[in-house]
């Protein structure tokens, strides 16, 4: 049987949220309660200020590195062969320590993230951040870009969530997170000082581009993939890149790690022509002319659109809401409440049947939101994300985490969300009456086969696990 | 409390489907082979997976990424393999392991998601077919035989569509009782979408009783050897890599990337034990690497890769290749191995050889009318 004539107040606090809480009273008026929450948004909420410094962090260790790799250099050696020395017991032991701190970070910023969700007086606007941090994403597949992760979504995407869409695309490709993950800091001008130099120095070896970041911003966050861009477009937006960089990189370096840094040296000299058009701007200034100019093109407009209306609309996104998105994005300027509105007013968001198949971080957010849950506490939320399938900020690639249910809803997958319900009521099985809750969390529109078999449950705690994983619970 | 077997047999029959198949379906299949998919996410770089060391312009290209062929294992007078593929090596010397290079599908641009999206789903352009190749095999097999399995939580593209197939992956998280899996089983029985998947994770995890709990590439092997040996288990398999995408430090990276497969496809050739001999292996990613060295101690995105058969079924101790050459004027737009064999022509010939369907019938039911390559598979 399928779920049919979901409220709006269900689909407010579900599709448009991150899931109703049990002490909260439906919205009457659905629209409004949404646009409401744009002036009730806390960009910097007090679990993520308190987060460790990443860059204090990355910065110690780089220089005890540097520190141990000069005594080696002096230190005198039997064999006069300058090959590259193994790694000494103390370069371990540094590196894993770091590499423990990186976890603890890591660790604790998903902490941050979901208390965030569980606390915000703004779901919706709270959802659009795990949306953009999701499109801009970098992956914690290292300990550099894991140390930063949780500082990026609240520094590059977090204060711009209601800003502009350029905005973000700057303080995203010159967050430290990202020019890592995406080896922008290593990407150096075959042309530049640095590199003449090295020639001169050790004329064998190759230093010179990288072009993964280049090629995703065009592919991933702006244009997007077959929008009309060649191979010669990538590699010349690849040399308008070099020299975007990070402070606290070499020890003559008395910068910050986490702060963005343009180095001359590395920056490949001249005009570069990029679909079609001439840079001729100096140094940093001329891959900032690209961006600005990529956030604004047409194709991005309907790159964004389309994801959004994904997000909100099905996996098929409709085009006359695609469409209305595009437009929006164009005469706006990439303003992304104007957006936001164009999507609450839209009819196609509020179809009354369940539209998306929700994600594992979606479904473990809106079970513990509708639990009544105000702290995650000791529950370790990295381990269970990993667990469910969708480890946090980790995507395994720049692309981030597909939005369509073909990539959720698989057999196994939905064998662990049951697995994960029953854990999750175990300890409170016996304090909340499903029967009472079913009807809160999906107002007006709980569907009368769900609360049949809940009510049958063989204990109040089964009937619980069976609300969470509900076919009406599993969608949004 | 319910059993847990009775249980799970009786929800399959419930769901009308093969738990409890008979074995007589067995004489039905005209071969008992097995078809293993492993596919490297992330562009691997496939020269210097398999190296053409006679080629004279390899060893500049590479430059300091370069593998001393005398590290090597030598194939062939042109190529040698990665030193790293201790195993596969050896069955390459007992003539199980087949490599074809120069090979990419019909994609031709270089985005990752795009080409793995082609290589998937066995279309020319990305998005262009909504289902997996691997899906369209599947039904191509006799129905006492169509199950096929991921061994991930999640169904990759090329097992996506309308063909029933299941998942698994070893979970840490605790079982639920009896009681709660059944009433599951009845709030999902009337979803068109919950149901089929339901059933499948519990005959999955039925046949996964007892197997390796862990993730690691020998407990994978072993895994993936535990589901194709039960008589009433797949006949097909995929497995997922990742970790191919070396824009730096490549050298430690390939190494360890192909440490990890080499110790999963040795496990899963121990864990088949005899069935070894009925399977064919193959392992294929979305497009190759530039043939020059970037400046940053990797290499980006290209065109032209190699892939690998191995199995005991397959014709190997050989390299299939019609080299095209590395020299400035043979690169596909002056910076990848140009292509020169068709990734959908391998699959084609690979599968139908080993599954004993007609490869040219699989060619045009997987691929539209592509041709198959022959001669892979020990007949």
């Amino acid at each position: 049987m399928s779920i049919t004539g979901l409220s709006p107040a269900a689909i407010a606090l579900n599709r448009f949220g991150l899931g109703a809480k049990p002490s909260e009273a439906p919205p009457t008026d659905a629209r409004r309660w949404l646009t409401a929450q744009f002036d009730r948004f806390d960009a910097r909420p007090a679990v993520f200020v308190a987060l460790p410094d990443a860059g204090a962090m990355v910065k110690s260790y780089r220089e005890q590195q540097q520190a141990m790799r000069q005594a080696a250099r002096l230190a005198p050696t039997a064999d006069t062969v300058p090959t590259k020395p193994a790694k000494t017991a103390e370069q371990m032991a540094v590196r894993q320590d770091f590499a423990q701190d990186v976890q603890a970070l890591y660790r604790q910023a998903v902490q941050a993230r979901t208390q965030s969700a569980l606390e915000t007086q703004a779901p919706f606007i709270e959802r659009m951040v795990h949306f953009w941090s999701n499109h801009f994403c970098v992956s914690a597949d290292n300990p550099q870009t894991s140390a930063f992760v949780g500082a990026f979504e609240r520094d590059a995407i977090r204060p711009h969530v209601l800003g502009r869409f350029e905005d973000m695309l700057l303080a995203v490709e010159q967050h430290p997170a990202m020019l890592i993950y995406l080896n922008q800091i290593q990407s150096i001008g075959p042309d530049s000082l640095a590199a003449r130099r090295a020639a001169a120095r050790s004329p064998g070896k190759v230093r010179g581009l990288n072009e993964n970041l280049g090629r995703e911003v065009m592919e991933l966050h702006t244009l997007g993939v077959r929008s009309g861009y060649t191979q010669a477009d990538v590699t010349e937006f690849a040399r308008a890149l070099t020299g975007w960089s990070v402070g606290a990189q070499g020890p003559q370096d008395d910068g910050n790690a986490d702060d963005f840094a343009f180095r001359p040296n590395l920056h490949e000299p001249g005009p570069r022509t990029i679909l079609g058009k001439t840079y001729d701007q100096a140094g940093v200034e001329q891959a900032r002319a690209v961006l600005i100019d990529f956030a604004r093109s047409p194709a991005t407009a309907t790159h964004v659109a389309t994801k959004l209306a994904r997000h909100f609309a099905g996996d098929m996104p409709p085009p006359a809401l695609v469409a209305r998105l595009t437009a929006t994005f164009t005469k706006s300027r990439g303003d992304l409440p104007s957006l936001y509105r164009t999507l609450i007013e839209s009819a196609e968001g509020w179809a009354p049947t369940p539209l998306k198949f929700k994600t594992p971080w979606e479904w473990t957010v809106s079970a513990l939101r509708g639990l009544g849950r105000e702290q995650v506490g000791q529950l370790q939320m990295a381990g269970v994300q990993s667990q469910l399938g969708q480890p946090l900020w980790k995507p395994g690639s720049p692309a981030g985490w597909d939005d369509t249910a073909a990539s959720w809803a698989a057999p196994d997958a939905l064998l662990r969300r049951v697995e994960f319900a029953q854990r999750l009521v175990a300890p409170i099985g016996d304090t909340i009456d499903a029967r009472v809750l079913g009807p809160k969390l999906i107002p007006a529109s709980f569907s009368p086969a769900t609360a049949e078999q809940v009510s049958r449950a063989e204990s109040p705690g089964s009937a619980l696990a069976l609300l969470l994983i509900s076919p009406d619970f599993l969608r949004r | 409390m319910i059993d847990r077997r009775s249980f799970l047999s009786f929800s399959a029959v419930g769901a009308g489907s093969l738990l409890v198949a008979p074995r007589m379906a067995l004489a039905t299949v005209p071969t008992d082979g097995r078809f293993v998919f492993i596919i490297q996410r992330g562009a691997a770089d496939g020269l210097n997976i398999v190296i053409p060391y006679a080629d004279p312009t390899y060893a500049n290209l590479r430059g300091g990424l370069a593998i001393d062929p005398a590290k090597a294992t030598k194939l062939d007078g042109s190529f040698a393999l990665h030193p790293s593929l201790v195993e596969i090596a050896k069955m390459y010397g007992q003539r199980q392991a087949l490599f074809v290079h120069a090979v990419a599908s019909p994609y031709r641009d270089r985005s990752h998601f795009d080409g793995q999206n082609v290589l998937e789903t066995g279309g020319t352009q990305p998005y262009e077919i909504k289902d997996g190749w691997l899906n369209r095999l599947v039904a191509m097999m006799p129905k006492s035989r169509d199950e096929a399995i991921a061994l991930a939580p999640t169904v990759p593209m090329a097992l996506r569509g309308p063909a029933q197939v299941t998942s698994y992956a070893p979970s840490a998280l605790p079982t639920p009782s009896d009681d709660l899996m059944l009433r599951v089983g009845q709030l999902y029985a009337a979803d068109p979408q919950l149901h089929p998947l339901w059933s499948s994770a519990l005959e999955a995890r039925g046949l996964a009783e007892g197997s390796a709990t862990r993730q690691d590439p020998a407990s994978l092997g072993k895994l993936t050897a535990s589901f194709l040996t039960k008589p009433d288990g797949p006949r097909i398999a995929m497995l997922e890599t990742g970790g191919w995408d070396t824009h730096t430090g490549q050298d430690g990276r390939l190494s360890a990337q192909l440490r990890a497969l080499d110790t999963l496809l040795a496990s899963l050739r121990d864990g088949l034990g005899p069935v070894w001999t009925r399977t064919t292996v193959l392992i294929a990613t979305e497009f190759g690497r530039t043939a020059a060295a970037n400046g940053t101690g990797g290499t980006d995105h290209g065109t032209g890769s190699a892939a690998m058969l191995v199995g005991g079924a397959v014709r190997g101790g050989r390299v299939v290749s019609d080299w095209p050459g590395l020299a400035p004027s043979k690169l596909y737009e002056g910076r990848d191995l140009k292509p020169t064999a068709s990734m959908d022509s391998l699959i084609a010939g690979a599968a139908g050889q080993s599954l004993g369907i007609d490869p040219d019938h699989v060619a045009r039911r997987l691929f539209g009318g592509a041709s198959s390559m022959g001669d892979l598979i020990v007949v």
